[in-house]
């Protein structure tokens, strides 16, 4: 489960910043800034990872995830497991 | 009856390209329908139109490079369709077109600046080799698709066309695209995996990309510098509190799953609506020496496109909308721009320009106002403070909003008024609703 949750991470992101390289991306930067992601970005981000991983993704748990890939994936992990 | 007729996009658009209908002739029509796609320089616009009827007859075939005003359809009412169609036929398209050159009464064509904002924002996904060319143009297709092909290096003989005759429209192209790169750099693609391997960035696909992006920066150049060249701009800045909004937000999306929350913008565009019902000196158009205030409330919300560039088209009757149907149509706005398509009315018409940083950006940001609007809401990313209450310090949130608004059209006086009623509004989340 836990590759998966990467993949679907990664994939997410994908289609939320096409022109991002993900293996250009630093996975400890700020998520927001490593893929030049506005607020509205984010929403649609969250709603899919809550659609895909059937997830409830409450807003108070946004700061968690916008720490960094490394976090958002480690977050996804941990709610997933 | 009337005509269709290719609209002005922009003060500078002189011709554009028909590349798609999106109705055929029988095909009853309704006031804000989209029509046709017409290509200009800076992207592919969708073009709706502005009254009830019957498609009766295509004038023009797609493809066509027409001047601005060029009657493109005929649209009847309907119940008498079959005669008027004929009249128009049996008429002379030439004296059809100098009789009905002046009176578009089918689209709005009012020329806009902002309009020249526009750019094709998903050229990324459009350039991917693909396979050789052959024969492309023994082909039916739009000129536009056949340049996407011909970009991409994709085999127009494969595929097949949606368009009318089955001609290849550009739709066609991008979904044969979007197929054979399944996974690699295509957004909203429901299924697409990672496995594909990521195409290298040929010289003809940065290329392009360039020729797009700096034809969006010579239309952003043009419109500012017609901006401060034309308009006396003064600005006003108001730091207001945010907390009230804040908790407003976080209780209302506490209940809702992610695709229903809410986003600031949404809040921020309803406030400074129902804020400048009162102030019509900031909503509406100066042209020709003259302010004219608009009745409608049409806010542009300024998009900033990946990779570079914006453009602010806008949501309507802002005033009169709930604050969940402002959420949603700036979701669908805001993807549409993304997507590098939207309607010809949303770029033309704004009357009242908003330009918010969101969450990374910096404390505030004064505008340039989009000629020939008279204003601009800047809104700086919210922060922390402290206040004095009763002699004690208290952590607060801020954020600080701020107007740019036309010398010429009014004073800094009610500007103020304006920009406090503004904040005050967000301060009371519950009128926001």
């Amino acid at each position: 489960m836990s590759e998966n949750v990467q993949s679907i991470a990664v994939e997410s992101l994908r289609h939320i910043a096409p022109d991002i390289n993900i293996d250009d991306v630093d996975p400890k930067m700020d998520l927001r800034d490593a893929f030049d992601i506005d607020s509205m970005d984010f929403l649609n981000l969250v709603s899919r990872l809550a659609k895909e991983l059937e997830l409830e993704i409450p807003e108070k748990d946004y700061p968690d995830m916008v720490q960094s890939l490394d976090a958002l994936v480690n977050y996804l992990k941990h709610r997933t497991a | 009856m009337s005509e269709f007729c290719m609209p002005s996009l922009g003060s500078d658009m002189e011709d554009g390209t028909l590349i798609e209908w999106e109705k055929q002739p029988g095909d009853t029509v309704n006031r804000g329908d989209v029509i046709a796609v017409v290509e200009t320089q800076k992207g592919a616009i969708e073009v709706e139109v502005y009254e009830d009827g019957v498609l009766e007859k295509v004038l023009v075939n797609l493809g066509d490079k027409l001047p601005v005003g060029t009657p493109l359809a005929i649209i009847g009412d309907g119940s008498g369709s079959s005669s008027m169609s004929r009249n128009a036929v049996s008429e002379p398209l030439a004296q059809t077109i100098s009789s009905n050159k002046d009176s578009n009464k089918s689209i709005d064509i009012d020329s806009v600046s902002i309009a020249d904002a526009v750019a094709i924002a998903d050229t990324g996904e459009k350039n991917q080799p693909v396979t050789a060319t052959v024969a492309q143009n023994r082909v039916r297709a739009t000129p536009a698709a056949k340049k996407l092909a011909l970009d991409s290096n994709i085999d127009l003989v494969s595929l097949s066309g949606s368009g009318p005759d089955s001609a290849i429209v550009l739709d066609d192209v991008k979904s044969a695209i979007r197929t054979s790169v399944s996974g690699e750099s295509v957004p909203l693609r429901e299924s697409s995996s990672e496995s594909g391997n990521a195409p290298d960035v040929s010289k003809s696909e940065v290329a392009t990309k360039r020729t797009a992006m700096d034809g969006m920066r010579a239309a952003i150049a043009a419109a500012m510098s017609r901006s401060k060249r034309e308009i006396p701009h003064f600005y006003l800045s108001h730091t207001v509190q945010l907390d009230k909004l804040m908790a407003f937000v976080s209780e209302k999306n506490a209940q809702r799953i992610p695709e229903h929350r809410l986003a600031y913008g949404a809040l921020y565009i309803k406030a400074v609506a129902l804020a400048v019902s009162k102030y019509p000196e900031f909503n509406g158009h100066y042209k020709e020496e003259k302010y004219i205030a608009s009745k409608a409330i049409h806010i542009g919300m300024a998009i900033n496109i990946r990779g570079g560039g914006l453009v602010a088209p806008a949501i309507h009757h802002c005033d009169s909308l709930g604050i969940d149907d402002t959420m949603e149509k700036l979701k669908d706005l805001v993807a549409r721009v993304r997507n590098g398509r939207f309607k010809a009315a949303e770029i033309s018409d704004p009357t009242l320009t908003i330009s918010s940083l969101g969450d990374r950006g910096v404390d505030s940001l004064y505008g340039v106002i989009f000629p020939p609007q008279v204003a601009i809401i800047g809104i700086g990313t919210p922060g922390s403070t402290v206040q004095i209450v009763d002699g004690s310090i208290e952590p607060i949130h801020t954020v600080t909003i701020t107007l740019a608004a036309d010398h010429r059209v009014c004073d800094g006086h009610r500007g103020s008024l304006f920009l406090r009623d503004i904040g005050r509004y967000l301060n009371e989340p519950d009128k926001l609703q």
